[in-house]
């Protein structure tokens, strides 16, 4: 059953690649990309964490993919994703030797600082385009040169397909015994201790696969947006990744990709009639989910499945 | 026979309260010891020091010919020594199954799932499997928190206050099932007890501590008479002026 309803959905993402008008494929593709860094925070959270700074892994994807095709001449989106996972995991590795020693606001704040580093570095970055940023221009996937007009479409699609990969592998992960432990860990460390595991080695391993999570989504977002700015690491930025995480909730590997399309579909139509306060239609949101339904929005849908 | 676990000279001070002063204990091999004391004698201090979350301020701690002092929880449960709590460490939100298949795939176990249901049987949790721990009551958190220890087939198994918390008429069986749980593996048990039905019962040997020191060391019947013991720890002795 389960199967029949990951296949659809996936059928419907992909018939919206090819005929969705540029607005909503615009929406979606962002949305996924933002859902892949939330489902990789979805599994720090599993772990007991909370990063402020998965901005930092996010903007890193982005940055690392469209300096390749900006610098490196090497303008191909598998190219291009591949080198914004891989960065972002690569200096997760660095960090993650630090970060996994800490613990709830410590771990929170030192990876928020973390993000607000690199931002400040590419704001101070005339070569990066400074606060503006710099274009990214792709027309080739994988050695295949793409259509003029063609190239969103494309990249979404790969985009889906990425992101049930994803969503599948980090599904089996969470049920495996790296898994079961990650949410011991989040329970009773010294427990975790006691019976012999190293609660430092699956923090470490978490926090990585989270990172590359982001890096995946940033690689993503550039493809889709054809732009990258500092923002992408901006601690709002981190913010609302943890805001689309506790709208979505944690139950599911779903659930950060049904939030983060609600996420997009609100703030369009938050910022479109309600141009100047509609950050105070998501605070209310957010105020409401915390006090009706604080396990997210996945709970309704486990609810109904019940 | 040899012992399993020797402790030297061991100490350890919070401030200028006296947790642990000289204890030289050594304990044999497939022998069921009981370590009584007023709240506050050391015995709690004592199990900490052995597994590796209190370091001694001075002393000595062997177990099976290897030193423990410097060693984490973690490398000295990988040695052979596993423990349980006075206030049971489980997997809240978890599923009794859920946390015993924690314990069991850190352990290795080469068939998770049977071996799981295997301990579930044994210690009677069954009934309970699906039910959250958060949501156990005390007697069940009890027997998981020793089934948990028991998963990585300890030499040396340490219970600290096995029964505490747990209703009168149900201390018997809690000790029953784990004492069957543990008999023919050649395991070791230190328990830490203040009930003393439970002491006599079950243990061969006591050792009584009082103020971070050991006052008592012998048969239950030996200890249990000890007027140190009767006045310190049982309580129904004067004390002295």
């Amino acid at each position: 059953m389960k199967q029949v309803l990951l296949s659809g959905i996936a059928l419907i993402f992909l018939i919206a690649a090819a005929w969705a008008p540029q607005w909503l494929l615009f929406l979606l593709a962002l949305a996924l990309a933002k859902g892949l860094v939330v489902l990789g925070l979805l599994l720090l959270m599993r772990t007991g964490l909370v990063s402020f700074g998965q901005g930092l892994y996010f903007g890193l994807g982005a940055y690392a993919a469209a300096l390749l095709a900006h610098r490196g001449g090497l303008a191909d989106a598998a190219l291009m994703i591949v080198a914004g996972t891989a960065c972002a995991a690569a200096v997760a590795a660095i960090l993650g030797l630090l970060l996994a020693r800490y613990r709830e606001i410590f771990f929170a704040m030192l990876s928020l600082a973390f993000s607000m580093i690199l931002y400040g570095l590419l704001v101070k970055s005339s070569a990066l385009g400074s606060t503006d940023g710099f274009h990214v221009q792709v027309k080739q996937f994988a050695g295949i040169a793409l259509a003029a007009g063609a190239e969103r479409r494309v990249f979404f699609a790969v985009s889906v397909v990425a992101t049930l990969a994803a969503g599948w592998l980090l599904h089996r992960y969470l049920a495996s015994h790296w898994g079961r432990l990650s949410e011991a860990i989040r329970d009773n460390e010294l427990r975790v201790e006691y019976l012999g595991a190293s609660v430092y080695r699956v923090v470490y391993a978490n926090y990585i696969i989270a990172a590359a999570l982001a890096g995946l989504g940033g690689a993503f977002a550039a493809l889709a947006v054809g732009h990258v700015d500092p923002e992408t690491t901006y601690w709002t930025t981190s913010g609302e990744f943890v805001f689309i995480a506790i709208l979505g909730g944690t139950g599911n590997v779903l659930a950060p990709f049904l939030s983060a399309a609600i996420f997009e579909a609100l703030r369009t139509v938050a910022s479109q009639y309600a141009p100047n306060v509609w950050q105070m239609a998501l605070g209310v949101a957010m105020l409401a989910i915390i006090m009706f339904l604080p396990g997210g929005l996945w709970t309704l849908v486990r609810r109904k499945a019940a | 026979m040899s012992a399993i676990l020797v402790t030297e000279g061991l100490q350890k001070s919070f401030g200028a309260v006296s947790a642990a002063a000289d204890i030289n204990l050594a304990f044999e091999r497939d022998s069921v010891v009981s370590l009584i004391g007023a709240n506050g004698a050391g015995k709690t201090t004592f199990l900490n020091m052995v597994t590796g979350y209190l370091r001694p301020d001075g002393g000595r701690v062997r177990f099976d010919g290897q030193e423990l002092v410097g060693r984490s929880p973690r490398e000295i449960t990988a040695l052979g020594l596993s423990r349980s709590f006075q206030i049971p460490q489980l997997f809240q939100s978890l599923s009794v199954r859920e946390n015993l298949l924690v314990a069991e795939g850190i352990a290795h176990a080469e068939r998770v799932e049977e071996a799981t249901d295997a301990l579930l049987e044994k210690f009677d949790l069954a009934s309970y499997a699906a039910r959250p721990a958060g949501l156990l009551p005390e007697g069940i958190r009890k027997l998981l928190d020793v089934a948990m220890a028991l998963v990585s087939k300890p030499k040396l198994l340490l219970l600290d206050e096995p029964t505490s918390g747990v209703a009168a008429d149900e201390k018997f069986g809690i000790m029953d099932l784990v004492m069957t749980a543990v008999r023919g593996q050649g395991v070791t048990v230190l328990f830490v007890e203040h009930d003393m039905d439970i002491v006599s019962r079950y243990a061969a040997r006591v050792v009584a501590f009082y103020d971070g020191r050991v006052i008592a060391d012998g048969t239950p019947a030996q200890v249990l008479e000890a007027e140190e013991v009767r006045r310190y720890v049982i309580g129904d002795a004067p004390h002295a002026a």
